[in-house]
């Protein structure tokens, strides 16, 4: 499968199942346009009167090689190997522990419902957590690199338990020669140099929560008395991203159908300052006023364009940021089991309420059909993880021609199940939206190359 | 090549040999939290 495009002056031809990518001129895009259905002479007599029919002929013998050497039409062998490798027996690796199920902001999009996710307020207590840091050692087989982020509601509102956890993680690395990832995100509310200090030293990311232009944010992201938290999070957010030396962070916004014009929150926020920047569209039920429509989507293209137009210009002058969305590791990325089999929702990752229930992840967790289990009985309903298990971009109908497959890996299950009401669904703005960011990304990658080149 | 310039990335089939070994991150703790995106995750066992 072959998907080509043309985006800021650039021929681009992505080559889906090898994962090459080719930049190429416009005779070359129109051959590889006709090349599956049409022969060589065909080609030729068609596209010569527009190119000349020597230059034509030069661009599909090019072609040609290309296929050759299983760069372009390579054909997709990978279907049995991932539904073996799918069978295999899964171990846990990262759980993100709702240490806090109660929120000091209301912002208006949180899919917790402010924090309490359709449940109780409640703080997770230090044994909850230690007996979900034991089953995470106890059920990671040889996995060594072990990820727990702190999540809420508002971690922060439970800190000194966040603390004691990370005390307790790190005097059981050595004991299982295991290695733990703490990450934590935070909407900055209760921010201060102590936990900041804390983690730089312990935290491998921190998200800090942050929509982009003043009136964007305080719409969205206000107190529960309905003031905005933009004054208050604002400057201490600079200052902890300069005291990690602006790197592993991000500061992470939310666009709605309220502000489809992101491109400016997200250089508003570049012009704060941050060089780590992810700002991502909102996932809430079609009724809601802020969520995006499908209408929105041609407005939302122009913006990801405008976008990444201007970070090519900022990278130009040296003052160039990270967004996340476009970021594409394309000589180091992920194998394609990774690719394939989904970001492991229901088998290595798990979500973990207060009071200790497992879910398949944040997004199910207040869903009691998706209740998989605890932290002292460890997982009861295996029926719902060997579903997630199976859940892979070849079990899904509408990925199996797509060429964001080996990007997306199939998308967030929860997104397919609130959409669709069956997590091997397709939420089809989400689709799109992810479509356009990697023809983006890649493009971005195009003009990098160039740079190189030219520098050379 | 004349008309086509190709980008240096790593071919998808030569990772069916080697991948799944699973040390990598898990997508949705990286940032984002409602999207899943492995595109841009880094190998740890290159």
């Amino acid at each position: 499968m072959v998907h080509q495009y043309k985006n800021n002056g650039y021929d681009i031809v992505l080559d889906v199942n090898s994962g090459a990518i080719h930049v190429v001129d416009d005779v070359t895009y129109d051959v590889i346009a006709m090349y599956e259905s049409h022969s060589r002479d065909e080609i030729v007599e068609t596209l010569g009167a527009q190119y000349g029919t020597d230059v034509t002929a030069e661009a599909y013998d090019e072609v040609q090689e290309l296929v050759d050497a299983g760069e372009l039409f390579t054909k997709d062998s990978y279907e049995d190997y991932i539904m073996d490798f799918k069978k295999r027996p899964t171990v846990v690796k990262a759980l993100c522990l709702h240490i806090a199920h109660d929120c000091n902001l209301a912002c208006r999009y949180c899919f917790a419902e402010e924090g309490e996710y359709h449940g109780r307020r409640e703080l997770m207590s230090f044994e909850v957590g230690r007996a979900a840091l034991d089953f995470l050692i106890a059920n990671s087989g040889n996995r060594r690199n072990l990820e727990v982020d702190f999540f809420g509601g508002e971690p922060l509102m439970n800190w000194q338990v966040v603390k004691d956890l990370v005390a307790y993680g790190r005097e059981q690395e050595q004991k299982f020669d295991k290695r733990f990832r703490f990450t934590l995100t935070t909407n900055g509310v209760l921010l201060n140099d102590e936990v900041m200090e804390f983690c730089n030293r312990e935290m491998a990311n921190v998200v800090l929560s942050i929509d982009g232009r003043k009136e964007v944010h305080d719409r969205m992201r206000p107190f529960r008395g309905g003031a905005g938290s933009y004054d208050r999070v604002v400057p201490k957010f600079q200052r902890f991203a300069d005291s990690r030396n602006q790197e592993r962070y991000y500061v992470r916004g939310t666009f709605t159908h309220e502000n489809p014009d992101f491109a400016a929150d997200v250089l508003h926020l570049a012009d704060l300052g941050f060089k780590q920047i992810s700002v991502e569209p909102v996932v809430a039920a079609p009724e809601e006023p802020y969520a995006l429509r499908e209408e929105d989507l041609p407005k939302l293209f122009a913006e990801y364009d405008k976008l990444a137009q201007e970070m090519i210009k900022r990278r130009k002058e040296g003052r160039g940021f990270n967004f996340f969305h476009f970021m594409i590791d394309l000589e180091g990325g992920p194998c394609v089991a990774k690719r394939l089999s989904g970001c492991g929702s229901g088998t290595e990752y798990l979500a973990v309420t207060p009071w200790g229930d497992f879910y398949p992840c944040h997004q199910f967790v207040g869903n009691e059909k998706f209740l998989l289990g605890n932290v002292s009985d460890g997982i009861i309903q295996t029926q719902i993880c060997d579903e997630f298990k199976c859940c892979n971009v070849y079990a899904k109908e509408k990925c199996r021609d797509c060429f964001a497959r080996f990007y997306c890996s199939g998308g967030c299950a929860a997104n397919a199940y609130h959409f669709t009401g069956d997590i091997r669904g397709a939420y089809d703005i989400g689709c799109e939206l992810q479509k356009k960011r990697i023809e983006c990304a890649i493009m971005l990658k195009a003009t990098e190359s160039e740079e190189e080149h030219e520098e050379k | 090549m004349k008309h086509i310039k190709t980008l240096n990335t790593r071919k998808l089939q030569n990772t069916v040999k080697k991948g799944g070994c699973g040390e990598c991150q898990t997508s949705c703790q990286s940032a984002c939290k409602t999207s899943c995106t492995v595109g841009n995750q880094s190998c740890e066992n290159k």
